[in-house]
């Protein structure tokens, strides 16, 4: 401990100044750094999106837009969602911890790193740009289903060129993780000792490689469908447009775990520090993560259940999707056991946790309920399914982020948040998020369809009360805002272990983490490698 | 410090099973055209067998097969079976005919793509005749008869006895000829 932080003190700590220092930056921590600075603005953008969503169904009738912006709002929101916010967020969370976490000096491969995120911005620019082209922003969903999205105007080649450009930094991005974990750990830190943070973003990354090229290759067919007189899912040159479903399947749900596992990583860390207790089934958590991934890869087409698949089929994914319940669930139970008995503080990364869990579980279970074959004929397209994604994702996996930044800022910016404030922050999210996404299942358990800007007015009260929890929820974000740049402006100083029972090398150099940090590889004590 | 050897052969060996995942999503296409021929899922066997096999099958098995037509909004004809439907019994040949009649003031050309189901009876549909995967040109305001001449195999699974066979014309596309 005192060698490493004897290296540190007199490290030389210049860093470029001016624009030039993030424009060419090849530092983990700076392009960590920005990566959450990009993920927090396509929050906003995919929020306020949101917002207009919320507006035009928060009375039956058309009010504010017309439908066709109303769906080319919905397909955009979840695209910036997905690739803009949540995986950005992941990156750069990977970018900032896994050399700290692993005692490496940097990522293994600085200037790929730089050019992955640099993709990004560039990317956004030609998604957001298709919003004010002729014939609006492309308006069939983010699932890309052809015929339909075939039909989208000027914008189809920028959406496809966008998908490609966020393909192909994501790659990059979980490329650079691998390699850096597989070969640049520090003497001592072998797999089975790695922080669950790192081990669930080498999985991740696995599944980025695996699942994003089919994806970039599904996507290419539709532009050679539609500019190059290809028939791959044109029924009328003999394609079949289901194909297409089970291509962008094949990738869509691993995805979905894309998403989730480092959520999980993330409260891996956080719930132990906080229960000062070590994590319970560290193993168990390991592998329970890795079996989440390989089965994601045989349960694809539980999201086309009603495309007319043959029955044993059917059966097939519903067992299929029904056993990813047993990992997951070891993991719950893992997280409640390493809670049992612990001498719990409740500090904002560890509420944001403990919701984490309860709120992930009951959208878990929604997803049960939905991948029942014959149950899922009557939730298909419906709300209770925009019910349960959000749950998983915006109360799982963006909930995790939020904890992540509370647990980490200390280490970032070298001064403690506003602890009443994030609390604050957390129950007013907590709430509305529950009132804006609850009232989702009835509506979809009574009928209403998906991506439609007006509805039966039968689903007034319920559509009105989730408005509200929207805009509620929206705002609040605001004052995360605010508690990051005041953080990050002053504060209470932050000691080199910011928090009393936090485990793992990341807390073992100062606050703020000088820019280079284990530039000679750390002396490990057993007691270091402790989870 | 670190081995930069290993870390260049982690990478390239990455970056070559991105490639090769990249190619698998193509490889999806041919293998689902496999896989949809051996279980007959959207009704794409299509068993041209010869009408060589003349003698007649007497059976007490009767199953009624429905002719559907559609046309793609891009083309501006009509199409319908002559017949709606029409009892037949498995292992004989049979002749159902559809009207094609174009409503254009020009020539058109246009394809037509079946389909049977249930699924599984997909499997057991032979057609010697078909006016399907071709191209058929229709002079303006033409009118034509198309034959379907078809047999639904004797060993169709019990439980069948209600098949539709369903042709949807298409524009023919401007790529091809």
């Amino acid at each position: 401990m005192s060698t490493v932080t004897q290296a540190n003190d007199h490290d030389h700590d210049h860093k470029p100044t001016g624009l030039k220092r993030w424009f060419f930056s090849t530092n983990h921590k700076d392009i960590g750094t920005l990566y959450l600075i990009f993920a927090l603005t396509m929050f906003f953008v995919g929020g306020s999106m949101a917002m207009i969503i919320r507006a035009e169904l928060f009375q039956p009738g058309l009010q504010f837009v017309d439908p066709q912006f109303y769906n080319s709002m919905v397909t955009v929101h979840a695209l910036i969602m997905i690739f803009g916010a949540v995986m950005p967020a992941g990156v750069g969370l990977a970018n900032w911890m896994i050399p700290l976490m692993i005692g490496a000096p940097d990522m293994a491969l600085p200037r790929m790193n730089n050019m992955s995120f640099w993709i990004l911005p560039f990317a956004f620019a030609l998604l957001i740009s298709t919003l004010f082209m002729e014939g609006g922003g492309p308006a069939g969903g983010w699932t890309m289903y052809p015929p339909l999205v075939l039909q989208t105007g000027a914008a189809f080649p920028f959406l496809i060129l966008a998908i490609h450009f966020l393909g192909i930094s994501s790659i990059m991005g979980a490329i650079n993780i691998i390699v850096t974990v597989f070969n640049m750990r520090a003497p001592g830190m072998t797999l089975m000792k790695m922080p669950l943070f790192v081990w669930t973003w080498v999985i991740t990354s696995f599944l980025l490689v695996a699942s994003l090229p089919v994806l970039a290759g599904g996507v290419t067919m539709l532009l050679t469908d539609k500019y190059f007189g290809t028939s791959f899912f044109n029924a009328a040159g003999g394609g079949d447009p289901v194909l297409f479903q089970h291509i962008f399947w094949f990738f869509g749900h691993p995805e979905v775990y894309i998403l989730a596992l480092p959520a999980f990583g993330i409260v891996s860390q956080i719930i132990p520090a906080f229960a000062r207790k070590p994590l319970f089934g560290y193993a168990s958590m390991v592998y329970a993560t890795a079996s989440i991934a390989i089965l994601s890869f045989f349960v694809w087409a539980h999201h086309m259940f009603t495309v007319g698949l043959p029955v044993k089929g059917e059966l097939f994914f519903m067992y299929a999707t029904m056993l990813i319940a047993v990992p997951t669930g070891v993991k719950v139970f893992n997280w409640m056991a390493t809670m049992w008995k612990g001498a719990m503080t409740f500090e904002t990364p560890m509420l944001f946790s403990i919701a984490f869990v309860i709120l992930f579980t009951i959208g878990g279970f929604s997803g049960l309920m939905l991948g029942i074959t014959p149950v899922d004929f009557q939730y298909h397209d419906t709300y209770f399914v925009v019910a349960h994604f959000h749950y998983v994702l915006l109360t799982g996996a963006v909930f995790s982020l939020m904890a992540a930044v509370y647990y980490w800022l200390p280490k970032w910016t070298g001064h403690m948040y506003d602890e009443k404030l994030g609390k604050i922050h957390f129950w007013l999210s907590t709430i509305t998020a529950n009132v804006l996404f609850f009232p989702q299942h009835f509506l979809g358990l009574a009928g209403m369809p998906r991506r439609i800007p007006d509805y039966n007015i039968q689903f007034a009260d319920f559509n009105m009360i989730s408005s509200i929890g929207g805009f509620a929820y929206g705002l609040t974000q605001l004052l995360f805002v605010y508690i990051v740049i005041k953080c990050a402006l002053g504060g209470k100083k932050a000691k080199a272990l910011s928090w009393e029972g936090a485990k793992g090398l990341e807390w073992s150099v100062p606050s703020p983490a000088p820019h280079h940090t284990f530039e000679t590889p750390p002396r490990l004590t057993k007691a270091m490698l402790e989870h | 410090m670190f081995d930069k050897k290993k870390i260049k052969k982690t990478t390239l060996s990455l970056f070559f099973f991105t490639v090769v995942m990249f190619g698998f999503g193509y490889a999806l296409v041919p293998l689902y055209d496999v896989f949809c021929k051996l279980t007959g899922i959207n009704g794409k066997t299509q068993r041209v067998v010869e009408n060589v096999n003349q003698k007649q099958y007497s059976s007490d098995r009767w199953v009624k097969v429905r002719f559907d037509a559609n046309i793609n909004g891009d083309l501006p004809w009509t199409l319908k079976p002559k017949e709606r439907n029409m009892q037949v019994q498995p292992g004989n040949f049979y002749e159902a005919t559809y009207i094609v009649h174009n409503k254009y003031f020009e020539d058109v050309v246009g394809q037509a793509i079946p389909s049977v189901s249930p699924s599984v009876a997909s499997l057991y549909f032979m057609k010697s005749e078909c006016f399907c995967f071709v191209n058929q040109l229709l002079k303006a305001g033409e009118t034509k008869e198309m034959l379907v001449r078809f047999e639904v195999d004797k060993d169709l699974p019990d439980g069948v006895d209600d098949i539709t066979l369903s042709y949807t014309f298409f524009r023919t596309l401007p790529g091809d000829s």
